[in-house]
């Protein structure tokens, strides 16, 4: 039940509610939880909440890393 | 994030972490506590992978329809049986859990009585500001990734005078657990795979205590493969350098500090108590219970519900208790894929899409696709 999707938010209301594109699918969201979300922005979410916003550069160093791993394997 | 799934990175991992485990004194065994990441591991075939690089993954109690005690779904299908004019909103997976009494799927609810399967805590709220001469109870049933969701709803009806919405609450917090599994001393493990978004609520710090009282490693982990698989490589090397801590390999999503908005809420209107788990008995503070200003959203007193902290009964020949605890793998159990299997489950362990029996069930076979 911990399952989370990441999911772009399209709408945000004063009231905390709105929706996200999770996967071209339109999800309703509470966004209350992460008060610093902005349009646009990913977030993780649980049971119908955001729980986490995510990190642009966290993500993309990531991968990064991975890029990099499966480049310096490849003969 | 293919990126994530690249196989090239994904086999580069594999070796580092196959060198990195030969090198260490005892083949490590490491636990996944939550049970989506058994899920990822089994789905992506990296359980067997990860045995033939020499290190042994082990599932954890992290599946919350699992924990719940056999009293609490009980609890449930009485609710629903004996009170009229009744919604009971749950999660789709809590009813199918067998218990003495059936499940929520056989029960024959009260006249006017009905179950409805939601996806959010809002879903119950808005039937029962809709419904007004109707009670809706809630089956709340969660860990940290789950519970700041309900009490975000319960503070909301609250703050809108709906008496008749209620909660019947099976909130579990996973660092007690840890706590009790490492205390029994029942399984020898080398580490843990902490749960990502579990950890996106509470942070790093409930977990350092496995570092600093048990000398253990661990790393909080996302849900891709290659998140898995830097989270075992640091295991591993933390292992290797004798520097047990908390490492953080999902920080794209999560903070070190976790999510204080969350946490301030699930504090507000829930107080810690000593709860009982499925298999792994009562544990100190391991449960969430209302505090006393939000006492009437609690279901179980409304309605005159088992107390809470009882356990109750499992289904007889049902060892999903032993399996939460890691003390044996699915296929221990004699009736694993004999007498209990999805379509007819003993417990809910084969029940949920987090259940180590379920997911041993459906991908246990799975083979290494020929090179």
């Amino acid at each position: 039940m911990c399952l989370a999707v990441p999911a772009k938010i399209t709408r945000l209301e004063d009231s905390g509610q709105g929706t996200a594109d999770y996967m071209g699918s339109e999800v309703k969201a509470n966004f209350s939880l992460v008060p610093k979300a902005r349009l646009g922005d990913w977030v993780i979410i649980h049971a119908g909440f955001a729980i986490s916003l995510l990190d642009k550069k966290e993500a993309r160093e990531t991968l990064q890393l991975f890029k990099e791993m499966g480049a310096a394997s490849r003969r | 994030m293919k990126e994530l799934r690249d196989p090239k990175a994904i086999r580069r991992l594999l070796g580092d972490i196959g060198e990195k485990a030969r090198l260490l004194p005892r083949p490590p065994r490491i636990m996944e506590v939550c049970g989506t990441h058994t899920m990822a591991l089994f789905r992506h075939g990296l359980t067997p992978l990860l045995a033939e690089a020499g290190v042994e993954m082990v599932s954890g109690p992290g599946c919350p329809v699992c924990i719940t005690p056999a009293a609490i779904h009980e609890a449930a299908i009485t609710l629903v049986s004996e009170k009229e004019a009744l919604t009971l909103a749950t999660f789709g997976d809590m009813t199918r859990v067998p218990t003495r009494k059936g499940s929520l799927q056989t029960a024959v609810p009260a006249p006017g009585s009905r179950i409805k399967i939601v996806y959010s805590p809002e879903e119950a709220l808005e039937e029962a500001r809709r419904e007004p001469s109707r009670q809706v109870v809630f089956f709340g049933a969660g860990f940290e990734t789950t519970i700041p969701a309900i009490a975000f709803t319960a503070k909301r009806a609250a703050a809108e005078g709906l008496g008749n919405f209620s909660v019947l609450p099976a909130l579990w917090l996973v660092p007690p657990a840890l706590r009790a599994i490492l205390e029994a001393g029942e399984i020898a493990v080398s580490g843990f795979i902490y749960p990502g978004h579990v950890s996106a609520i509470i942070g790093a710090e409930p977990y350092e205590f496995v570092a600093r009282d048990h000398g253990l490693p661990g790393a909080i982990a996302g849900f891709e493969p290659g998140d898995i698989l830097l989270a075992v490589r640091s295991v591993l090397e933390q292992a290797a350098s004798g520097t047990p801590r908390v490492a953080l390999e999902y920080s794209r999503a999560m903070r070190a500090g976790g999510n204080p908005v969350a946490r301030a809420l699930m504090e507000e209107v829930f107080e810690p108590f000593d709860a009982a788990w499925r298999g792994l008995g009562t544990i100190p503070a391991s449960g969430l219970r209302f505090r006393e200003r939000f006492a009437g959203f609690d279901a179980t007193p409304k309605f005159g519900l088992a107390r809470l902290g009882a356990a109750g009964r499992d289904l007889p020949g049902c060892r999903c208790g032993d399996v939460l605890r890691g003390v044996i793998r699915p296929e221990g159990c004699r009736h694993f894929g004999k007498k209990c299997v999805p379509d007819s489950p003993l417990g809910p362990c084969m029940v949920s899409y987090e259940g180590a029996c379920l997911i041993h069930f459906k991908y246990g076979q799975t083979r290494r696709p020929s090179p």
